[in-house]
């Protein structure tokens, strides 16, 4: 059964249809102990037949293990979002991009399109200019409204400078890693391990948190 | 785990960041829509700028007051406003926040993700934020534990023990839809309850809830994470204290004005002056809805004062 419904798949072909290049979906999943990963699959090969420029790829934690290290996966469900060269940008997304997250999912593929928003050129150049390794993981539940607005960001400073990956966690799914990092409220924001932000900051927030990195 | 799709794109007519719109409308709620409705029909090029589509009415379980619909899910009436408005083709630009709006001929309006709007006129409908108590730790333990979006926050308390503050609706339609979540839940309320009677009675039927009306919050407490919550017995004159996970705290709204504070005129509540043709202290800026100084938070009441202030604003466009 397919998890989108007619109405969704239409409005979801319309959005596509602004990409400009190709983009690969990387998912991983694994057979056993993963709740969400066979919806999640059902998900992105319904996604997939909704553009050409939509190209699915499934591995398989376990077995594909050699690819998972390449592209830093360590937990299912996750999805990788690869360039039309095939390139991680590191832009992901850990546990099932459902609910509002489908907002967050689909603003990720259309930057990764390279059809994204442009910011204004003191800005661009001010995150271009980031020359630390920097690790953004954005917590959320899914009947979150306004988390996907901050997941969005994240991947946003990641496709805009090498050094910066973005990770989408939906808190209930990575249960554990929640609880590490005392997630009790969402958006919750985590750079580098060290630095939090609760709630969907403005990017000046982002650069400021990233600026305390020693 | 609810793996509905809340798909958020608006029209796929693209935003244009290059050019001055003659009018942009501020926030996505019934005044925003309504208002970029009549706008776009009198053939004014409009685009919204929106936090969330829908705003406050996508949080509301049911409507049953709006004139020619006896009774449908807050999700649904945003549904029926917002396909209303896509018939257009209003580019919407949804997820957003605005910092500010400067005071000149041609509005430059700056977004949170970076981005700046220009506009020769702009109303702003950005309707309101959550009331904060006041006290000791909550700010501290925001994010901790303390909380103000249930429908967020809620999953993330599964099996643990929780306070709602609160006495009206959202209040107690908070603990019942926590109740089924949590271990137990706790609603806490300094004066006496005024929600609906038929939540109420709902709400004394479930087991894992307790209700203390008459008791005044007064801080929370913890170490890294909320651990309790200090409350005063008014009627006893005894402090309490109650051992929680969470304070979900539901008591109210204040106006979402403050990115305009420096510009606009605001009353006492915060709320932006306006007078009868929703005109604000600034020439080309119009505001609507909640977030003005209109007596009466309502849905049909944001609906049509968005009509008002789209006309004026269309008024203003025609003699400049």
């Amino acid at each position: 059964m397919s998890l989108l419904n007619e109405e969704v798949k239409g409005q979801l072909k319309e959005v596509f249809g602004n990409m400009k290049n190709e983009v690969t979906i990387a998912l991983f999943v694994s057979e056993n102990n993963c709740e969400t990963c066979e919806d999640t699959k059902s998900y992105m090969t319904d996604v997939e037949t909704l553009s050409e420029n939509i190209k699915l790829e499934v591995y398989d934690i376990n077995n594909d293990s050699e690819k998972a290290e390449e592209l830093n996966v360590d937990k299912v469900p996750a999805i990788v979002l690869l360039d039309s060269n095939k390139k991680d940008n590191g832009v992901k997304f850990y546990g099932i991009p459902a609910g509002h997250e489908i907002n967050s999912f689909v603003t990720g593929i259309l930057e990764v399109s390279d059809a994204g928003e442009e910011l204004p050129e003191a800005m661009v150049n001010e995150i271009k200019a980031i020359d630390k390794k920097v690790n953004i993981k954005v917590f959320v539940t899914l009947a979150c409204p306004h988390c996907a607005g901050a997941v969005s960001k994240a991947h946003k400073l990641a496709l805009m400078n090498e050094n910066i990956t973005g990770e989408m966690i939906e808190a209930q799914t990575f249960n554990d890693l929640s609880n590490k990092y005392n997630v009790s409220g969402v958006p919750k924001i985590v750079i580098n391990e060290k630095y939090e932000l609760v709630g969907n900051q403005p990017i000046e927030k982002f650069l400021e948190e990233i600026a305390k990195i020693g | 785990m609810g793996l509905n799709f809340d798909l958020g794109f608006g029209s796929s007519k693209k935003f244009d960041y290059e050019k001055i719109y003659d009018l942009i409308v501020i926030g996505g709620g019934p005044g925003g829509l309504s208002s970029a409705l009549y706008a776009k029909r009198k053939g004014i090029d409009v685009a919204i700028i929106s936090g969330s589509i829908g705003g406050q009415v996508s949080d509301t379980s049911s409507v049953e007051n709006y004139l020619g619909i006896e009774s449908l899910s807050g999700e649904g009436l945003v549904k029926q406003f917002k396909s209303h408005v896509e018939a257009y083709d209003v580019p919407m630009l949804d997820q957003k926040k605005v910092l500010e709006i400067s005071n000149d001929k041609v509005k430059e309006i700056k977004l949170d993700s970076g981005e700046i709007v220009k506009a020769k006129t702009v109303i702003v409908a950005t309707g309101s934020l959550n009331r904060k108590i006041g006290v000791p730790g909550e700010d501290e333990f925001y994010g901790k534990g303390v909380t103000y979006c249930a429908i967020c926050d809620g999953p993330l308390f599964e099996g643990l023990d929780v306070i709602v503050s609160g006495g009206g609706n959202s209040a107690v339609e908070a603990a019942i839809d926590l109740s089924k979540i949590a271990n137990s839940v706790k609603l806490v309320q300094r004066s006496v309850l005024r929600a609906d009677k038929v939540l109420i009675d709902k709400l004394e039927s479930i087991e894992n809830v307790e209700i203390f009306i008459g008791h005044q919050i007064k801080e929370v407490k913890g170490d890294k994470l909320v651990s309790s919550v200090i409350a005063l017995n008014k009627e006893t004159n005894e402090e309490v204290e109650f051992k929680t996970n969470a304070l979900f705290v539901e008591i109210g709204y204040v106006p979402n004005s403050k990115f305009v504070e420096n510009i606009l005129e605001l009353n006492n509540k915060k709320e932006i002056v306006i007078n009868e043709k929703n005109e604000t202290s600034v020439e080309g800026i119009y505001a609507v809805g909640d977030v003005t100084s209109v007596p009466y938070k309502q849905i049909i009441i944001a609906a049509s004062e968005g009509a008002k202030a789209a006309l004026s604003a269309v008024d203003y466009l025609n003699k400049n």
